[in-house]
């Protein structure tokens, strides 16, 4: 059953993740990378991380893909790509290598198990989840006693990002003497 | 792999899965889309009459007694109408749109508890298995209709955006913005109740729900729990997530002829029919089952013939209360004026988020004032008088906003907008 499971999310994320770098039209590319994010939601429900499923299709798919689409449709960029033009020059090139390079890392890993580049032999080690609590209860506990300073670090640097987009957006209006554009 | 694979609640689903327990959750869910179908029939045909009465007009007469049968010709008719596909569309997502809209309708409905006696737990004894009354219970609960309803909102962008039509586009734009901002909002409603509750699964929500209440008559539903504030903020941010009157901009027929359905036609037309009055009857159980108890009630006859009955009380109650808010949700169809743009999103941003924002933490502050023994009228001046200085700065932040978009304006020797300059 659970091996089934895994061989179809496995397929759905794989093809997701090929269409997303194939598609010429950007909305399709967006569209394919929500059926990835949702295979991968399935594989955490598989490994009982059902909190991390559920935030894993609201906030990936239901706001930042969504945002992507906002941002593609609001610059028009919404039609087929014209690829033959190389934006930067010599990018083609660096991205074969790249890839090369990201391909035998991943053939690495893949060959010789998740311990030959970390020392470790999986992830969590103690923290494994006992059949008492349930995942959300432990990511709570954890997240609000031991990584709580890292927890309002992030919350204030979000803030700040947030900020710093206003401020930056408002400086631009001045500058050309319109007004501002707001929704 | 993991060898438990939790898939739910259900203490049916926890031990050894066999035929029986495979048919029972099959039975479970042709049930629930049978019901949801029927529903939605009705609901239409219910609303065309109420609004009708409010109208003081007749409403459907001619199709089957009281012009019931109406949508089921109307449904035919859709039917049978050509299916238009738009020259300049994009064929694959204008085919896959209704369906984005109709699944996630259907599939947050899974997880309402629709009847059991939750005097006694809720659950129900069939064939030998014991099991709750609804399709699924997943240990994220509530957290599905959140997914859902995100998920929902690509049927209406990506039907906007692949009519290939400038009318359906703005329309879907107006729409998903209009949804993503309510999320916000209705999500932290959501929060307040798991806060309370101390459970995200809806089941274990209406068994606290169904216990002792306060005074012998007042139930422990969460509406009184959490203090009203939560129910208003989730009733209105539910309305405008369903684009339902008086937030339906999205369909605003002055400005965009139809919103992001106006190129489709025929079953597919339908199939967004079908998954907005889906989506209001799922959004009336779900408040049925956070904020008034799903179907917790007493059991006012417990054996009819030596057969005992006591489960079905639950489907009454629920059905019960699942019609007020039916009611409601047309009753303000009727009644209400379509909001103008920027009024629903400083409503949305500037009213509801902080509201809501606000209550969740002064509940917060209740909870922990609790568990430390502090006293609690001094927490709630204490959190008031917070609440108050806040309220305070964000009225300030929003007014000087205003003032220097006016200002910028004038510069740049524009008239000022005299509605706040927004479009």
């Amino acid at each position: 059953m659970a091996e089934l499971v895994f061989l179809v999310a496995a397929l759905i994320i794989l093809v997701g993740a090929v269409g997303v770098v194939a598609s010429r039209n950007p909305v399709h590319a967006a569209l394919f990378l929500v059926q990835t994010l949702v295979g991968v939601a399935v594989l955490f429900v598989l490994n009982d991380a059902h909190f991390l499923a559920a935030v894993q299709v609201v906030v990936y798919a239901g706001a930042i893909v969504i945002l992507f689409l906002f941002v593609i449709m609001l610059l028009g960029v919404d039609k087929a790509e014209e690829l033959r033009i190389e934006p930067i020059f010599g990018q083609r090139p660096l991205a074969a290598v790249v890839g090369a390079a990201l391909a035998a890392l991943l053939g690495t890993v893949v060959i010789g198990g998740a311990d030959v580049l970390t020392g470790l032999r999986r992830a969590g080690g103690d923290r494994a989840l006992d059949g008492d609590t349930t995942d959300i209860e432990r990511l709570g506990r954890v997240l609000f006693s031991e990584y709580a300073f890292a927890v309002e670090i992030t919350a204030a640097l979000l803030t700040v990002a947030v900020v710093g987009a206003v401020v930056l957006t408002r400086r631009a209006s001045h500058s050309d003497g319109s007004t501002p554009v707001d929704a | 792999m993991s060898g438990t694979f939790v898939l739910a609640a259900d203490p049916m689903l926890a031990g050894d899965i066999g035929g029986v327990e495979v048919l029972l959750t099959l039975v479970k869910v042709v049930v629930a889309f049978a019901f949801l179908m029927v529903a939605v029939m009705l609901m239409i045909w219910f609303e065309r009459k109420l609004i009708g009465g409010m109208h003081q007009r007749f409403g459907p007469t001619i199709a089957g007694p009281f012009g019931i049968l109406q949508t089921l010709a109307d449904g035919i008719k859709l039917f049978f109408k050509e299916d238009l596909v738009p020259d300049r569309s994009d064929r694959f997502v204008f085919k896959l749109a209704p369906y984005l809209s109709l699944i996630p309708a259907f599939l947050a409905f899974a997880i309402v508890p629709l009847g059991g006696d939750f005097n006694n737990g809720g659950e129900v004894e069939w064939w030998g298995r014991t099991t709750y009354l609804q399709v699924a219970d997943p240990p994220v609960g509530i957290l599905l209709f959140l997914a859902m309803s995100s998920v929902a909102v690509y049927g209406v962008m990506l039907a906007g955006w692949s009519s290939g039509s400038k009318y359906p586009l703005l329309g879907s734009v107006r729409a998903s913005a209009q949804m993503v901002s309510y999320e916000a909002a209705l999500g932290l409603a959501v929060a307040s109740i798991v806060l309370v509750t101390g459970t995200l699964s809806t089941h274990d929500m209406v068994v606290a729900q169904a216990a002792e209440g306060y005074l012998g008559i007042i139930p422990r539903w969460n509406v009184i729990v959490t203090g009203l504030v939560p129910f208003i903020v989730f009733m209105i941010a539910g309305t405008a997530e369903l684009n339902r009157p008086p937030f339906d901009l999205v369909e605003a027929e002055q400005e965009l002829v139809g919103g992001f359905h106006t190129e489709y036609s025929s079953i597919r037309f339908a199939l967004f029919f079908l998954a907005e009055f889906m989506n209001t009857i799922t959004m009336s159980a779900i408040i049925v089952t956070l904020f008034f108890g799903g179907p917790a009630g007493p059991v006012l006859v417990s054996e009819v013939g030596g057969v005992g009955v006591a489960w079905a009380w639950g489907l009454v109650w629920f059905f019960a209360k699942l019609f007020v808010f039916l009611f409601c949700f047309v009753w303000m169809r009727a009644t209400l004026p379509r909001f103008r743009y920027d009024q629903l999103m400083d409503l949305g941003w500037k009213a509801l988020i902080p509201v809501a924002l606000g209550w969740f933490l002064f509940l917060t502050a209740l909870e922990v004032g609790r568990d430390q023994g502090w006293n609690e009228a001094a927490v709630t001046v204490v959190s008031l008088l917070v609440f108050a200085a806040a309220g305070a700065m964000l009225m300030r932040a929003v007014r000087s906003g205003r003032r220097a978009r006016d200002r910028e304006a004038a510069q740049a020797d524009e008239p000022a907008d005299p509605v706040g300059g927004k479009v």
